[in-house]
């Protein structure tokens, strides 16, 4: 009586492999016996097997499975590869970080690997309940990672409210999918794309739930109006969470905020452009803006990074310009070259901070960065080109990616929306500099030797080299971007 | 009107003021019992659309268990409302326009003419049992999503632990292995000492 086709496994192959994989490190971690290593050298093991399963599984089809949920295309395939390097990144740096606070507990690395899956589900999703569930996987583990020093009332705090405002995130997107489940009689997103654009659905309906989803996603993504927990969530949080925080889910969210927006409600293209228009060109303005008034570097890179994420909206609402999709693969591979870019000068950035921390203490504050240079030469020129990079400066990583989200926006028609974030860039461009003029200009007040692990110090300075020589090279990371790009429009 | 439509709107009436009782009861006790009503009553509204297994559920789980527990954390945490309601008039110049007008907008779509039975029929109804039918589909169609809800609560799971199991330093637990194990001169010092004289 009951038509069952078992699920085809194999396109999931990745998903299945980390699962299995952090269940084995929560019971290793019980029997490790304190050899923290282990857990450590396990999550990194996971993070590279679900790399080569991915990059050996490669290929250019577009497979669904798990009636529909799951859709293992290039696109998600492309995101992926270039998380798990993230995720291992996030993880180099914080471990010494971790140990001195007495943090590095097999549960980090557990939750960590969750989080991933999370946002692997959330990239790999084809179905409104599938990617709800994937955002709420990362959304969990994060508010535990965020709440992990749990002796610490500003990190306790600052897990409080994003967990509240998650909550209540959640509760928004929820409600849209809902309405739009209600106009239009599917979850799938494929099929709500084709039958909206059968004319299906009731317009009014639909525009409504629309709202609410630009909504939740605005929380998730951390764009103002919606973007109050992100200053107190990087600053409460360990940095080393911070980091993972603020680098790989970027990667995730672009994927969710394509999926649901471009493939799902093309068709209402002309109402969510207008609403990412106004996030995106408040994000540009309030980030940059209030950025210049912290004296703390994780508060100011977080509202840095509400800046950045309104240029990344902004590679997203270039797609389409009046139904017509000729600018969509344009657009869609700046936005991508966008986050794969910030993702790399946020690890580095916050790497930085991690850098200079040690037992007892946070180089959390600009001042904790003055006469870096002084104390070491080399990593002050890694911080420079970091800096430079997020400012914008040519010829950094961060200077192609704004120059290709510009010309995506120009090229849409929206000429004053690109002389706006140009001219808040600009703006922007003087608290990157002031760290750079407290490093090579001020006398330093800390003059303790960097105490950094070998590995961290060699993937930082790699990481620092990358900003650089990617902005002189961008021909790699564009192409990437574009095959990722032409795979999402393709499957549509 | 049959009775089914008379029951709808009893239920319905219950529901609504039992749910702004929520916000706006002073004693949070009796907020939680109020919404306890409101899932009775939603519950009620589910057994009318035949959705027999929901009832049940929403009756089980949050009434049985999840309002149980938040009656026990309301009481415990003593919550002084007067304190929290403080910043309430401050406040409502702003927030209150916006809450008109959002309220104004909501109906205005959330009306008959796009929610009506016209714009949106109702599914037909399943036959036989619809407890059978719901786990059919979650153990076939759904069992990617359902999978991925055990990986949330196992989530939860470590959560909850990691941020709330303390090994104090100074616990006096017994380890009974231990001390059976124990030997004769893991406890007593033999010392020597000169021999005292009177």
């Amino acid at each position: 009586m009951i038509n069952f086709a078992m699920p085809d496994l194999y396109p999931a192959s990745a998903e299945i492999f980390l699962l299995i994989m952090a269940c084995a490190v929560l019971l290793i971690d019980l029997v490790s016996g304190g050899r923290r290593w282990l857990c450590y050298l396990l999550a990194q093991l996971s993070l590279a097997g679900c790399f080569g399963i991915t990059f050996f599984t490669l290929d250019g089809q577009a497979v669904t499975t798990f009636s529909n949920m799951f859709v293992d295309d290039l696109f998600a395939d492309l995101l992926k590869l270039a998380l798990y390097p993230a995720v291992a990144m996030t993880l180099v740096y914080g471990r010494s970080y971790l140990a001195a606070r007495n943090l590095d507990r097999g549960e980090f690395y557990v939750l960590v690997l969750f989080a991933t899956l999370g946002m692997m589900v959330m990239i790999s999703a084809s179905h409104f309940v599938s990617l709800y569930l994937g955002i709420e996987l990362l959304a969990l583990s994060m508010y535990a990672l965020v709440a992990i020093d749990r002796d610490s009332a500003r990190a306790t705090e600052a897990a409080m409210k994003y967990f509240v405002l998650g909550a209540m995130a959640s509760g928004l997107l929820l409600y849209g999918m809902s309405m739009v489940y209600g106009a239009v009689g599917s979850l799938e997103i494929a099929e709500i794309g084709q039958r909206v654009a059968l004319g299906g659905g009731n317009k009014t309906v639909l525009v409504f739930g629309l709202v609410f989803v630009v909504a939740g996603l605005a929380f998730k993504l951390g764009v103002v109006p919606f973007h109050m927990w992100v200053p107190d969530v990087y600053h409460g949080a360990p940095t080393a969470v911070t980091l993972l925080l603020g680098s790989a889910p970027k990667l995730a969210a672009l994927a969710i905020v394509l999926r649901m927006l471009v493939t799902g409600l093309a068709e209402l293209a002309e109402h969510w452009q207008v609403m990412l228009m106004i996030l995106a060109a408040l994000s540009i303005a309030l980030g940059n803006l209030a950025a210049i008034a912290q004296t703390n570097l994780k508060r100011m890179l977080a509202y840095s990074a509400i800046s950045h994420m309104g240029f990344m909206l902004l590679g997203v609402l270039a797609g389409i310009v009046g139904g017509d999709p000729r600018f969509a693969l344009n657009a869609y591979t700046s936005a991508t070259f966008y986050a794969i870019a910030y993702v790399l000068m946020s690890l580095g950035g916050f790497g930085m901070i991690l850098l200079l921390s040690r037992t007892g203490f946070e180089a959390e504050n600009i001042e904790d960065f003055k006469g870096l240079n002084k104390r070491s030469p080399w990593f002050a020129g890694i911080m420079l080109m970091l800096m430079f990079s997020m400012a914008g400066v040519p010829f950094f990583v961060g200077f192609f990616a704004k120059f290709l989200v510009l010309q995506a926006v120009v090229a849409a028609g929206h000429l004053w929306l690109a002389v706006f974030a140009v001219m808040f860039s600009l703006v922007g461009a003087f608290y990157y500099l002031r760290v750079v003029k407290v490093m090579y200009f001020d006398a330093p007040t800390d003059s303790a030797p960097i105490e950094a692990p070998r590995d961290m110090r060699y993937l930082l300075s790699a990481n620092g080299i990358a900003v650089a020589l990617l902005g002189l090279l961008p021909a790699g990371v564009l192409e990437y971007s574009m095959w990722a790009s032409y795979a999402f429009l393709i499957g549509q | 009107m049959d009775f089914k439509t008379a029951l709808f709107y009893i239920l319905s009436a219950i529901l609504v003021i039992a749910a702004l009782r929520v916000v706006t009861a002073r004693n949070p006790v009796h907020a939680v019992l109020f919404l306890v009503l409101a899932f009775f009553n939603a519950s009620g509204l589910w057994l009318l659309l035949q959705a027999e297994f929901l009832a049940i559920a929403l009756i089980v789980v949050y009434v049985g268990a999840v309002m149980v527990l938040f009656l026990f954390v309301v009481m415990m945490l003593d919550i002084n409302l007067e304190r929290l309601r403080q910043g309430f008039w401050g406040n409502l110049w702003l927030g209150g326009p916006i809450a008109v007008l959002m309220v104004a907008e909501m109906v205005a779509v959330l009306s008959a003419r796009s929610f009506g039975l016209e714009a949106m029929p109702a599914p037909a109804a399943v036959a036989g049992s619809n407890t059978k039918a719901l786990g059919v589909a979650i153990y076939t169609d759904y069992i990617y999503p359902f999978e991925l809800a055990s990986v949330i609560l196992l989530v939860a799971l470590i959560a909850a632990i990691v941020l709330n199991l303390r090994q104090r330093r100074d616990n006096k637990q017994l380890h009974p292995a231990e001390q059976i194990a124990v030997r004769r001169q893991d406890r007593v010092r033999i010392v020597s000492m000169p021999s005292e004289k009177e």
